[in-house]
C-alpha cells in the first residue's frame, strides 16, 4: 500500500528523528567548552584568516568568501593580503576555493570536505571550537589513527596535529541499565593527557582553535560587524520618533474626554 | 464634507469631481468613528497591516535577486546578503518579518478572544480574518521552502507528506502539490510562484475585505459594547472618536514602538536563538542527511505539537486540521450574551486562560523533540485545547449574561 508507506515515512520524519536527539542528549559531555571568540576582535580575525589559509584551505572551501572582501572588512593591507593571503595563481576578487580537486576529495577521505562559509551558523562557533581541540589518538581508526570527541568516527585527518600535538584519550567504564532492564557497559570520556607533543602547549593552541573559530564566525555572516553598529542608530533614531509621536498623540488626545 | 467638495476650486476640486479623495477620505477615517477606549490590543491590527506591507515591499527587492530551482536558490540567497549592497538588511528584515507577522497576528486573534469581537455582527469579518491566517500560513510554509536550505528541504517533507495521509486521494495530492516524486525543481519552482504572486494577491484582496466588513459593523472595544447605540445629536456615536486624527497618531506610537523591537532583533539577534531562522537552515537541502531533530518555524509549532501528540498518524493530521478549522465555529460556539471577557463569569475567564496556557505549551513542545515525557504533555495540552471548543458553549451560556455598564470605560488622560 502506497498511502500506507507514505504514512510511515511521515512517522519515521517526525518521531524517529526525536527519538536519535534524545539519545545524544542523554549523555552531558562535560568535556564540552565554550569558544568565547569575540568577532569584534580584528587581531584574532586576522590571526584566524592566516590561520585557516595555512591549515584549512588545502581542503576546505569558503565559496561565499572573496580574498579582497575578507581583506577589507579584516583591515589587512592589500599588499599584505596578495602576499600572505591570497593562493598563488588566485586573483584577490576570487572565491575562497580549496586547492583539492572534488572527485579527488571525495576518493581520499570517504567525502568530500564540506564548505566552511557557513558552517559557524549551522554548527555553530562552540561546536567547531570543541571539534578541533578534541582529536586523539584512536589505533582502531584505520584510516586517519584519530578520532573526535565532538564528531566521532570523522573522515577528517589531525590536520593540526604538529601545532596541538596528539593527545590521548583516557576513558573510564560505566555501568548502566538498558532499555531491555540488562546492564550494559559503557566507555565514558574522563579526560585527556599528553601523547605526542606537538608546537604549541595546550593553552596556546585554545587560543589558536579560538581565532580560527572567530574567523570562520566573520565567515559565515561578514555584515555582522557593520549591523551592530549600525543597529545602534536605528534604534536610537525609532525611540526618538516613538518619543514625539507619543507626545503628539498625547497633545491631540486630551480633548477626548 | 460636501462644502469642502463643492466651494473650493482649483485642481482639488478638480480632482475630487473625477477621483473621490476627500470623500475617501471622509469616509474611511475622519468621519469613521471608533470606541474611544481602545487598548495596548488595538495596536495589532494596524501593525498586521504594517507588517503585510513591510513583507511586500521587502519581498519586492528579494525577488530581485533570488533565483528560484533546486540548483540556483541556495547560492543566490548568499550571493544577495554578502554581495548586494544593502540586500544583507532587507533580506534579514523578510525573513525575520515573518515571525513577526505572525506575533502580531496572534496577538490580533487574543484580541479577539479577550473581547468577543468575533461574535456577532461580526462573524463574517472573523471569517475572513481566519482566511487570511489560513492563506498566510501557507505564504509563510512556501517561503520558508524556497532558500532550500536543509530544513526547508525536511520540514516541506514533512509538512507536504501531511497531505499524504487523506485516504483515496493522498498519495496522488502529494504528488500534485510537488509536481514531482520528490521535492525538487518543479516544486521550489512552483512555490515561487504562489508565494510572490497568487498568496500576495489572495492576501491583499482579503485584507481589503476584512476592512470592508470592520467599516461595515464597527470595531468592538474592551467592554465589547456597541457604540452604534448610543448615537449623540449629530448622530455620530456618543463613545467614538474619528479613526483620524486620534487613531492614526495613536497608532504611530504603536508603529513607533513595535519598529523599535523588530530593529532590535533584525540587527542584534536575527536568529533569535533559533527560533526564528533555525541553524539546519544554514546548511543547503540534502536529501540523505536528516536534521537531528525537524522542528518547523515556532508559528506552526502548536499544530505539530497537536499532530505528534497522536500515534496515529491519520488521526493526528485530522486532529491537526481540526486544531485550526476550530477558530472558524468559534461565533457560534460562543452562546453568551455579553461579549467581553470583562464582564462574563470566572469559568468562562479560566476556560479561556487554559486555552492560552494549552496553545503556548504547545507551541513549545513543537520545538521540543518528541520525547515520551512531551509527548504526554501535548497529549494533556491537546486535550485542554479541544476541552475549550467542546465546553464553551456550555460555559458562555451560563455565566456570560451579568449586566454591562451603558457607556463604555474611559478615564480621560
Amino acid at each position: 500500500m502506497l498511502i500506507n508507506a507514505r504514512v510511515a515515512i511521515l512517522f519515521a520524519l517526525v518521531f524517529s528523528a526525536g527519538a536519535v536527539q534524545a539519545n545524544e542528549g542523554g549523555h552531558a559531555a562535560g568535556w564540552q567548552r565554550e569558544a568565547e571568540n569575540e568577532v569584534a576582535n580584528l587581531a584574532s580575525l586576522q590571526r584566524g584568516a592566516r590561520n585557516f589559509m595555512a591549515y584549512c584551505s588545502g581542503c576546505h572551501s569558503l565559496k561565499f568568501v572573496r580574498y579582497s572582501r575578507m581583506c577589507e572588512d579584516l583591515t589587512i593591507p592589500e599588499d599584505r593580503c596578495l602576499a600572505l593571503l591570497v593562493r598563488p595563481g588566485d586573483k584577490a576578487v576570487d572565491y575562497i576555493q580549496s586547492s583539492m580537486p572534488a572527485g579527488d576529495a571525495a576518493e581520499w577521505f570517504g567525502k568530500a570536505p564540506p564548505d566552511l562559509s557557513l558552517v559557524a551558523r549551522s554548527r555553530g562557533t562552540d561546536w567547531i571550537f570543541n571539534f578541533l581541540t578534541t582529536f586523539y589518538a584512536d589505533p582502531t581508526s584505520r584510516q586517519t589513527g584519530v578520532n573526535n570527541l565532538q564528531l566521532p568516527g570523522t573522515a577528517m585527518p589531525h590536520v593540526l596535529a604538529s601545532v596541538q600535538g596528539v593527545q590521548n584519550a583516557v576513558w573510564t567504564n560505566v555501568e548502566h541499565q538498558g532499555e531491555d532492564g540488562s546492564m550494559l557497559v559503557t566507555r565514558e570520556f574522563k579526560s585527556f593527557e599528553p601523547g605526542v607533543v606537538g608546537s604549541m602547549n595546550s593553552a596556546q593552541y585554545d587560543e589558536f582553535a579560538r581565532d580560527t573559530v572567530n574567523f570562520l564566525a566573520y565567515a559565515g555572516d561578514p555584515t555582522q560587524l557593520k549591523r551592530e553598529s549600525m543597529g545602534v542608530w536605528v534604534v536610537l533614531f525609532l525611540l526618538m520618533f516613538t518619543g514625539i509621536a507619543y507626545l503628539l498623540k498625547k497633545e491631540y488626545w486630551k480633548d477626548v474626554r | 464634507m460636501s462644502a469642502v467638495i463643492e466651494g473650493k476650486g482649483g485642481f482639488r476640486a478638480w480632482l475630487n469631481k473625477r477621483l473621490p479623495v476627500d470623500q475617501f477620505v471622509e469616509d474611511q477615517l475622519t468621519g469613521y468613528y471608533a470606541p474611544k477606549n481602545f487598548n495596548i490590543w488595538y495596536f495589532f491590527g494596524s501593525l498586521a497591516l504594517l507588517m503585510f506591507v513591510m513583507q511586500i515591499v521587502t519581498g519586492i527587492f528579494v525577488t530581485m535577486h533570488f533565483k528560484p530551482g533546486e540548483a540556483t536558490a541556495w547560492n543566490s540567497v548568499q550571493y544577495m546578503v554578502r554581495e548586494v549592497q544593502g540586500m544583507w538588511l532587507i533580506q534579514t528584515m523578510h525573513a525575520v518579518g515573518a515571525s513577526f507577522f505572525f506575533i502580531v497576528v496572534y496577538l490580533h486573534m487574543a484580541r479577539a478572544f479577550l473581547y468577543g469581537s468575533y461574535k456577532a455582527p461580526r462573524e463574517v469579518l472573523w471569517l475572513i480574518g481566519m482566511l487570511i491566517y489560513l492563506a498566510l500560513m501557507a505564504e509563510a510554509f512556501m517561503g520558508y521552502v524556497l532558500p532550500n536550505g536543509n530544513m526547508s528541504y525536511w520540514g516541506a517533507q514533512v509538512i507536504i507528506n501531511i497531505f499524504g495521509t487523506i485516504p483515496g486521494i493522498g498519495e496522488a495530492l502529494v504528488e500534485w502539490i510537488r509536481g514531482d516524486y520528490g521535492i525538487g525543481d518543479a516544486t521550489l519552482n512552483r512555490f515561487f510562484s504562489l508565494h510572490v504572486v497568487a498568496l500576495p494577491f489572495l492576501i491583499a484582496l482579503l485584507v481589503g475585505l476584512h476592512l470592508v466588513a470592520l467599516r461595515q459593523v464597527g470595531s468592538n472595544n474592551p467592554d465589547g459594547i456597541e457604540i452604534k447605540e448610543k448615537l449623540g445629536p449629530n448622530g455620530k456615536p456618543l463613545d467614538g472618536i474619528p479613526f483620524h486624527p486620534y487613531y492614526t497618531l495613536k497608532d504611530i506610537v504603536g508603529v513607533g514602538l513595535f519598529l523599535t523591537l523588530f530593529a532590535i532583533v533584525v540587527f542584534f539577534v536575527p536568529t533569535f536563538g533559533g527560533l526564528f531562522m533555525e541553524s539546519p537552515n544554514f546548511e543547503p537541502a540534502n536529501p540523505v542527511s536528516t536534521p537531528e531533530h525537524i522542528a518547523p518555524v515556532w508559528y506552526f509549532t502548536p499544530y505539530y505539537a497537536i499532530l505528534r501528540a497522536v500515534p496515529d498518524q491519520r488521526i493526528g493530521a485530522l486532529l491537526m486540521a481540526l486544531s485550526i478549522a476550530a477558530f472558524m465555529f468559534l461565533p457560534w460556539l460562543d452562546r453568551a450574551k455579553n461579549k467581553s471577557m470583562r464582564y462574563r463569569g470566572l469559568a468562562s475567564k479560566l476556560l479561556l486562560a487554559m486555552f492560552f496556557v494549552a496553545f503556548l505549551v504547545l507551541m513549545w513542545l513543537g520545538l521540543k523533540p518528541a520525547d515520551p515525557i512531551y509527548v504526554t504533555l501535548a497529549r494533556i495540552c491537546t486535550a485542554m485545547y479541544f476541552g475549550f471548543f467542546i465546553l464553551l458553549p456550555f460555559v458562555s451560556k451560563a455565566d456570560g449574561n451579568g449586566p454591562v455598564p451603558e457607556r463604555v470605560t474611559y478615564h480621560a488622560h
